[in-house]
């Protein structure tokens, strides 16, 4: 009996009215976990019941405890006719079972019902008492902490990261069911919501199995999808770095050993890398059963020298992990250790392949989801690899059978595995898997960056003060070492042009570099960065099963070429060498493929000036086709200089000799790996040819070629006072301020016209994406200067003919005063006194208006005297000349009383600037369904997403405050689907989000930040000696 | 462009207060488009019709979502939907519940029934105020008089702390209840060119003095009726009217104390046969004959005073309150 779950239902307000002719509701509660159901009494024509209900105790196994959701549904009691639901909550109770993180769920949660929405709230109090299992066999895994952090958590440490983890279950959808033809929508949407809050559950489970297997207490970068194929099933898949985390315990962190650059080391950098407040935590090896100095590399003990701790009575990975093992990681002489860049690498190199080959006994793919890493834990980056495969979903023999899914997935990590192999690189980072479904089509994509790791920090354990001194043995300085290439410059996987780092001078870069990660926080760049994208629309001709797959699968290689070469436009037309945070998706329609790269140009300092781009006629002898060219030639030129100016790119005048590449390669290529299943099994690999060595040629050969010239003209850069990016921060702005503004919008585009072109879809593509990002400025035009940070475009082709773009972001003010480099003082807010304020813990939202609620609570019961001290209150005092009983049972009345809204903060980042993070209470994750028949009388479907989507919020931030957080970090949306029948007047709609929550405090000037500063500063200084 | 969906949801809600006044105003989304592009804000941050339109649009449906809550502002504060700072919560109620002065003087003492609403299209044409408008502030009046009605304490406690309003707003809307529940006609075309605030503050004199809850603060709608007693009380003052002696020494001693005090003595002379303080017969007249305010300040402080000495007049305490809110009400009235 290893566990026992308890809840109490406190109190209820806001109900709605269920008995028209009382104009109250007779409400009751039932809380229902696994098969066990318990019921409140009824509390009789109340909008407001009290409740206060004994302890409803539920024994269950912890296997359970970790698949279920406590299920709370809220009824209007009827003596004659069955009686009516209002609404449900589901609690997921995971974060109770670990010890680290929330001990209590207690709070005001929304009422909510699949048709109606919101209706009421309901105060209810959880708390799980677990036992010690000593079974080995189990098949929990409670106390696995997850994050979808894709960073080391902030007030943890890594002791050792294990690498990936994933699993897939499947599931029929309820939706697909024949029973869901009898049944009422309100019952399949409910059936569907526990259905997903129980596969998640399990799928958490399971991959927490998984973890502690592999010695790991913890997932980090924790990314969970559902796939809804529709007939052949509902597919929830995760993925995600097994890691060993230790906690910090804030006062004794050390803070000696802050990798910090010059150039990235202002104070509020305390923020924007794992570094914070020194707490660094460190990659090494700390099993239990390691003691002793570190020993030599070839007799570390690895998790599998030591007797798996849990040995599972049945598999359970439904993966065939087994399999394919022969497929080393170990770079081929060939390709990685012949001969190495520099001197140093070559012993590197053996050391790294020795490290993977004792860890791939254990793990098959050395990926990991994370996109930030600890200083010194990144070598060397190689470039983008993606992989995508064109599936037909009812051709699944076994649909209800994971096996099928599984083989998809396997074939496409390990086309990822080769293509990283290509790069000489033996770590895929940033990893992230993706899908999109149209009927019985999917595509499956994945993606991440080629990378080398230091095998140093998954040797040695405690780091936490020796780590400055590796930084003097280590062959590269940490502000150009991960851009050096990775792979033999004699032997090439593709042809490159190579130049001496303009950095250290010493080993050779490439002369772009795309990548999936966030920007390395040490990484020296030159001016600020921006967000670039590539959008495409291809048309497709209707078709059926193999015939469609194979159509769609020739598009993606122009597809992927097209976007690529925009990207590369962009990227030049900016001035800059650098992206980061390369998303490239690729959505399918009934007729048509949608494709959206976002990233974020950054001008590497490490990395040699781009050159600019010329434009080329195809006929050199038409004399007003050569003015054109003229014009358009000068348009661009104008356009680079503009951007210069605008992004601050001034790089330091280099001498011409030290460009000099000993490579004599004519043209200056760039490659972006990638490939597709369909196609044969060579890699196609695209080479972007780029003409002369510091030039770019675009030719001119027909109206298509004119109209992308235009259409790189068009992106309109974000006016005064704003920037851009899709990455965690903004590379070149380091004092933010605490103005924070999470978001999400999603715009639906009906294409009117039948016979569009490409190019017509391309131009109607494009705009939809700028308008959006030009109603964002426009939106947050108060919190001037601000950038928006981690903005996330979502596209998809929910019908033949609409387009539908979902983005969320966050909108950070920053001080522009401050915005060169090192600010010798916290950047403490000034425009920001009150969102400040507000992030205060705990926090009431109104203490004032709150209070006055109280106050107004007299009408029904009474004035309680002392319940709020403010000033509106006190100037009260002739108001209340009640009994003494009165106000003291009110005080003791919880409904009303001192219940205000305590502030949840929302973010995608990691973090929230000017705070620090002091707990992590668990993972959200949370999916819900929304389904009208009104769909006129809700305003439409703007009405009904608009609502849907607070609603969504409303519900988040109720979870995060009774687990008693005051923040979520690492927020996304998952999904976001949505579809409509006007004519029937209906509208359903899905969305899936996810995100930490978390505790936060304010970083008050006086305790943490001098010492921090004192840090930054010594260490950076440390830094330039050590460059 | 034919955009079929277009939201925008932060976690903090978002909303221009220039859009909420619009919004408030009765404007519909394409009209304060326009009043919004003539405002410049286009210019201000280069931005295209189109961004305009959608940003109203997003905003007139948080408003319109909002609404609801808004009718008890006091579920503002503890609703979990919308997430908005405290001081944008006070400034949401405050605008939602101010009032239009040329919409509010048509209704004033109007009965809030169903059948004045049915009015309102013409109060809307009249005070072109919009009917959307209209009817947001009819139904606030109707609503804070529906709430109020039945409550114990002091009115514009009650108002303010049920609909969380400021003092002042709180003080107009007891006025608003006060002169709905007393009936009181304020239409008179010879009352037309006093002012809402001048009814207002009359109202508070009168509530402040002649209700019931002048004297009793724990009755139900104390601050809305009258003081009945008082009232009763009042006719005996009518003892300096017909009492002819008293009349007479009263008024005497009103003249001798103004003599040589003012140019305009002469009337006031003739004017010194009081009777009961009424609009027509007091201040009508005397703003036909051009008394200045320091005219009528000195005549009333001494009429008041001269009643104190006259040694046959037993009704001091009454006195007092009758005249107190008499002068400083028609002090206020007295106007051009």
């Amino acid at each position: 009996m290893p566990g026992k779950l308890k809840a109490k239902i406190v109190a209820g307000r806001h109900l709605p009215v269920m008995d028209r002719a009382s104009d109250l509701t007779d409400a009751f509660v039932e809380v229902k976990f696994g098969n066990t159901t318990f019921k409140t009494d009824v509390c009789p024509k109340s909008l407001n019941p009290q409740w206060n209900s004994e302890w409803f105790k539920f024994e269950v196994d912890d296997e359970d405890l970790q698949d279920e959701p406590l299920q709370i549904t809220v009824l209007d009691h009827d003596t004659y006719s069955a009686n009516d639901a209002i609404g449900k909550v589901y609690i997921d109770i995971d974060p109770l079972l670990c010890s680290e993180a929330a001990s209590v769920i207690s709070g005001w949660f929304p009422i909510y019902d699949t048709i109606h929405g919101i209706r009421g709230e309901i105060n209810v109090l959880v708390k799980v008492e677990l036992f010690n299992d000593l079974n080995r066999f189990r098949q929990s895994s409670c106390g696995v902490k997850f994050f979808c952090t894709t960073s080391i958590p902030r007030c943890y440490r890594a002791a050792m990261v294990h690498g990936f983890v994933e699993e897939l279950v499947v599931n029929e959808d309820p939706e697909y069911q024949w029973i869901d033809r009898i049944r009422t929508p309100r019952a399949s949407n409910e059936a569907r919501q526990r259905l997903i809050s129980l596969m998640s559950g399990e799928l958490q489970r399971k991959i927490g199995l998984k973890v502690l297997e592999m010695g790991g207490n913890a997932v980090v970068g924790y990314l969970q999808c559902f796939d809804l194929e529709g007939e052949s099933g509902l597919v929830v898949r995760a993925i995600g770095t097994a890691c060993t985390l230790d906690k910090l315990s804030s006062g004794s962190a050390p803070n000696t050993n802050t990798h910090v650059h010059p150039n990235t080391a202002p104070a509020s950098n305390a923020c924007n890398s794992p570094s914070k407040d020194g707490k660094e935590p460190v990659f090494g090896e700390d099993l239990p059963s390691f003691s002793g100095p570190p020993t030599p590399f070839r007799a570390l003990p690895t998790s599998s020298s030591s007797p798996p701790p849990f040995s599972p009575s049945k598999p359970c990975s439904r993966q065939s992990s087994s399999s394919d093992t022969d497929l080393s990681l170990t770079p081929k002489t060939g390709m990685g250790s012949g001969g190495s860049a520099g001197k140093e690498a070559g012993p590197l190199k053996t050391l790294l392949r020795q490290q993977t080959q004792t860890a791939l006994e254990q793990r098959e793919f050395p990926f990991f989801t994370l996109t930030s890493f600890p200083p010194g834990f990144l070598v060397h980056v190689g470039g983008v690899v993606s992989a995508r495969s064109v599936k037909l979903l009812d051709r699944i023999h076994n649909p209800d059978e994971p096996e099928t899914r599984d083989a998809w997935w396997e074939e496409i990590r390990q086309e990822i595995k080769s293509h990283a192999k290509a790069l000489g690189c033996h770590a895929v980072v940033g990893y992230s898997e993706s899908t999109s479904i149209c009927e019985e089509v999917c595509i499956l994509s994945a993606s991440g960056t080629a990378a080398i790791l230091n095998p140093r920090y998954m040797r040695e354990g405690c780091l936490d003060i020796g780590s400055t001194d590796h930084r003097f043995e280590e062959p590269s300085p940490p502000s150009c070492g991960f851009c050096h290439i990775p792979y033999d410059e004699l032997n090439m996987p593709f042809p490159a042009q190579l130049t001496y780092c303009y950095h250290c001078r010493r080993q050779k870069v490439p002369d772009v570099l795309f990548t999936t990660i966030d920007m390395p926080p040490e990484a020296a760049v030159t001016g600020k960065g921006c967000l670039i994208q590539a959008r495409l629309c291809r048309l497709k001709k209707k078709a059926q099963g193999e015939v469609n797959a194979t159509a769609i699968s020739n598009l993606l290689p122009f597809m992927e070429y097209e976007l690529h070469t925009q990207l590369m436009n962009k990227l030049k037309l900016r001035s800059m060498n650098a992206l980061f945070g390369l998303h490239i998706q690729i959505s399918v329609g009934e007729n048509m493929l949608l494709g959206l790269a976002s990233a974020t140009g950054v001008y590497l300092t490490a990395l040699p000036a781009p050159g600019g781009i010329q434009i080329a006629g195809k006929t050199p002898g038409d004399l007003s086709n050569e003015h054109h060219i003229l014009t358009i030639q000068k348009r661009i030129n104008d356009t680079i200089t503009k951007n210069k100016e605008l992004y601050q790119i001034n790089p330091p005048e280099l001498t011409e000799e030290v460009v000099g590449s000993p490579i004599p390669e004519p043209r200056q290529r760039s490659r972006l790996f990638r490939s597709h299943s369909e196609s044969s099994d060579e890699l196609s690999e695209l080479d972007l040819s780029h003409g002369k060595k510091d030039a770019f040629v675009l030719e001119i050969d027909d109206t298509d070629a004119v109209e992308d010239i235009h259409s790189l003209l068009t992106d309109a850069p974000p006016p005064t006072g704003f920037y851009s990016c899709n990455t965690e921060i903004m590379p070149g702005i380091y004092n933010w301020t605490t103005g924070v503004q999470m978001f999400t919008s999603v715009r639906v585009f009906r294409l009117s016209n039948a016979n569009l072109t490409n190019q017509g879809l391309n131009k109607i593509f494009t705009d939809l994406c700028e308008n959006l990002l030009k109603s964002f400025y426009f939106k947050l035009r108060s919190m001037i200067p601000c950038c928006l940070c981690h903005l996330n475009f979502t596209v998809a082709v929910p019908e033949e003919e609409l387009i539908q773009v979902a983005v969320t972001a966050v909108a950070m003010t920053f001080d522009k005063d401050q915005t060169q480099e090192k600010p010798a003082d916290k950047p403490v807010t000034k425009g920001c006194s009150e969102t400040e304020e507000q992030l205060q813990f705990p926090l009431e939202l109104c203490a004032d208006s709150s209070s006055i609620t109280t106050q107004t609570s007299s009408k029904i019961s009474g004035v309680p005297e002392s319940t709020n001290v403010s000033p509106r209150v006190s100037s009260l005092e002739r108001s209340s000349p009640l009994p003494e009983g009165r106000s003291r049972s009110l005080r003791s009345n919880r409904s009303f009383g001192g219940s205000s809204v305590p502030v949840v903060k929302m973010t995608p980042l990691s973090f929230l600037p000017g705070t620090r993070i002091i707990k992590y209470l668990g993972i959200i994750n949370m999916f819900f369904i929304r389904e009208t028949t009104s769909l006129r009388e809700e305003g439409g479907v703007s009405g009904f997403l608009h609502s849907f989507i607070a609603e969504v919020f409303a519900m988040v931030r109720a979870h995060v405050a009774a687990l008693g957080g005051n923040a979520v970090v690492s927020y996304s949306m998952k999904e976001c689907v949505l579809m409509e029948n006007p004519n029937k007047n209906q509208a359903q709609c899905l969305i899936n989000v996810s995100g930490d929550a978390v505790i936060c405090v304010i970083e008050t000037d006086q305790e943490s930040m001098p010492s921090t500063i004192n840090v930054v500063q010594t260490c950076s200084s440390g830094a330039d000696g050590a460059t | 462009m034919a955009v079929e969906l277009d939201v925008f949801v932060g976690n903090t809600t978002i909303m221009d207060e220039e859009v909420y006044q619009l919004w408030l105003d009765g404007y519909t989304v394409n009209d304060a488009v326009k009043v919004r592009m003539e405002g410049g804000v286009l210019e201000e941050f280069e931005a295209s019709a189109d961004v305009l339109l959608s940003d109203t649009m997003d905003q007139y449906r948080t408003f319109q979502m909002c609404e609801r809550l808004l009718h008890s502002p006091a579920k503002l504060a503890n609703q979990l939907l919308f997430q908005i700072p405290p001081h944008r919560q006070a400034i949401l109620i405050e605008r939602y519940y101010a009032f239009d002065d040329a919409f509010v003087r048509e209704v004033l003492g109007k009965k809030l029934s169903k059948g004045t609403k049915k009015d309102l299209d013409d109060i809307s044409a009249k005070t072109s105020v919009t009917l959307k408008s209209c009817r947001r502030q009819f139904d606030n009046f109707k609503r804070v008089f529906k709430v109020v009605e039945e409550l114990k304490g002091p009115l514009v406690e009650n108002i303010r702390q049920h609909f969380l309003l400021s003092d002042k707003l709180a003080r107009d809307y007891a006025a608003i209840v006060f002169f709905a529940n007393n009936r009181f006609e304020t239409g008179k075309r010879k009352l037309q060119y006093l002012t809402f605030q001048d009814f207002a503050f009359c109202a508070g004199q009168l509530i402040n003095s002649w209700t019931i809850g002048a004297v009793d603060n724990m009755v139900e709608d104390m601050d809305v009726d009258l003081d009945k007693e008082f009232l009763q009380e009042l006719k005996e003052l009518k003892i300096l009217i017909t009492d002819k002696d008293l009349l007479d020494q009263h008024k005497s001693l009103v003249c001798t104390a103004l003599r040589g005090k003012t140019k305009a003595f002469n009337e006031m002379e003739a004017r010194a046969n009081f009777k009961a303080f009424a609009f027509e017969t007091f201040i009508e007249p005397c703003r036909s004959d051009r008394w200045t305010a320091s005219d009528m300040r000195l005549y009333l402080t001494h009429y008041t005073n001269s009643a104190h000495i006259l040694d046959t007049f037993k009704h001091q305490v009454v006195w007092d309150r009758y005249m107190g809110v008499i002068k400083s009400c028609i002090f206020k009235m007295y106007h051009d």
